[in-house]
């Protein structure tokens, strides 16, 4: 819950004006960007997300840093398995087919 | 010798700690808070303590949300959800702290539908894909996650979602450390300022720290190096007498805080008379509950609730503990009835809380040695 995951907006959501798809070391999630309302990131942009929610920008440097300082810490599985669940598990056992085929990596 | 490969700069660290040990009087001894559980985690992960001078004392502060959560919450979040047709949703975080009845997962094996969210807005998702059961988040956190519960709240209000509402535990960082500095026993020459919470809520929050009880703060990042820097610029105030809020963690936190995340907080939320902490007791204007114009969505209002209210054993000395009057380790309870496999007290329950990071890596290599190796 405390984590702070480093991820790369690589799309914004049509339609959504507040959603956009990051990638966090080669997998893609749906985050929420309504928390940088004010300084809505664009394509190409790094951020740091919280919860599902993208908290603050960062620069490319610090988010190969934060990634690293994860896997210092021992929690860099924790922050995948936290970024995987990001849209998993909305219909229980089986994961989410709509949030799944919209996120796997290239 | 494994870590110090991890560290980004050796070099750097040897440094710090030298200035540390300049900048340090020998007579006196030092006692500096680190709010944030993240800051206990990692200076337990890195062995920081082994590197600073012995004059100079970590205390480890209130901010491992999971800790502070009184057991009763848990019961009384898990008696709702247990009638027919209804989900509980919690983080992962959540899902083995025990309540008086039992923790969330427990719960699930007796058959109440309990999920695993890793964000509120799933939580919401959950409650639309599901229109025949009502779906409650059981809201865990500081500042740091309370803006994105706010912002969950809103868009089931916009998309008006009437099968979900929120559980709310959402507590706030200064009235603790206010309670902390106002405990008689304690004494702390100054603070090492949460990072996270600080990306939301800024620095201003903590001048009065500074400025009425004349104790310095520095939010601080969380590398090695990050946390050491932020103990050579307390050093720094605390030798030329000063007490003034710093950013050392300027990369992530700006200044004034997150505005959007603290505006759609206050749209939201409004502060509670009190509440209670785990370990701290009731602490006034210390958590958010929801304000009336989302009460269809506050669970509290929606279902009755039995607040329960769960003791902690006699035995155990967490208030204490977290007050930092004592160490983990001179707990009756540590290592012996009370382990991270079966938490009795508090600081337990989670690896951002004091006890279970004294714990998980009491025994670990101390990084001196390999400093020294090094240098």
């Amino acid at each position: 819950m405390c984590l702070a995951i480093p991820g790369k907006i690589v799309e914004l959501v049509d339609g959504q004006s507040e959603v956009g798809v990051v990638e966090v070391a080669g997998v893609r999630r749906k985050v929420q960007l309504g928390l940088l309302s004010e300084d809505m990131p664009i394509k190409g942009d790094w951020v740091l997300i919280h919860v599902g929610f993208a908290l603050s920008k960062i620069s490319e440097f610090d988010a190969d840093e934060q990634m690293r300082l994860l896997s210092m810490l021992g929690e860099i599985d924790q922050a995948m398995e936290e970024v995987r669940g990001y849209g998993a598990d909305v219909l229980g056992r089986e994961s989410s087919d709509n949030h799944e085929s919209r996120s796997r990596p290239n | 010798m494994r870590y110090i490969d991890e560290f980004r700069d050796p070099e750097l660290i040897a440094r710090a700690s030298e200035e540390i040990d300049r900048l340090s009087d020998r007579s006196r001894h030092y006692r500096i808070m680190e709010v944030c559980g993240g800051h206990t985690h990692a200076i337990y992960r890195f062995g920081l303590k082994d590197i600073l001078p012995e004059n100079i004392e970590l205390i480890h502060g209130p901010g491992c949300p999971v800790c502070v959560l009184p057991m009763g919450r848990i019961d009384d979040g898990l008696a709702i959800a247990r009638e027919p047709n209804r989900i509980f949703t919690a983080f992962g975080d959540m899902m083995r702290v025990p309540g008086a009845t039992g923790s969330p997962l427990e719960h699930k094996a007796r058959g109440t539908d309990v999920r695993i969210v890793y964000s509120p807005a799933d939580a919401l998702e959950i409650a639309k894909r599901n229109p025949d059961k009502e779906v409650m988040f059981f809201a865990i956190g500081f500042e740091t996650t309370a803006p994105s519960t706010a912002l969950t709240l809103m868009s089931a209000k916009k998309q008006g979602i009437q099968n979900f509402s929120v559980f709310c535990n959402h507590v706030t960082i200064v009235p603790a450390i206010r309670a902390i500095l106002d405990s008689p026993d304690m004494r702390l020459d100054g603070f090492i300022g949460p990072g996270h919470v600080s990306t939301v809520i800024g620095c201003r929050p903590y001048e009065w720290i500074a400025r009425n009880e004349g104790k310095p703060v520095v939010t601080s990042g969380f590398e090695p190096l990050d946390l050491l820097q932020s103990i050579v610029m307390l050093l720094r105030q605390l030798q030329a007498g000063e007490a003034k809020v710093e950013n050392q963690y300027k990369r992530v936190v700006p200044w004034e805080g997150n505005c959007a995340a603290l505006k759609v907080m206050a749209e939201v939320f409004e502060l509670r008379p009190y509440f209670e902490w785990r370990g701290l007791g009731f602490i006034s204007q210390s958590a958010l509950r929801i304000r009336d114009t989302y009460a269809p969505w506050d669970a509290e209002r929606r279902y009755s609730v039995p607040e329960t209210r769960v003791a902690d054993p006699k035995s155990a000395q967490c208030g204490e503990v977290l007050k930092g009057v004592l160490k983990p380790a001179q707990c009756k309870l540590f290592g012996e009835e009370c382990t991270p496999e079966h938490p009795i007290g508090a600081l337990m329950v989670s690896s951002e809380g004091s006890c279970a990071a004294f714990y998980n890596y009491e025994h670990r290599k101390s990084l001196v040695t390999t400093i020294s190796a090094v240098a």
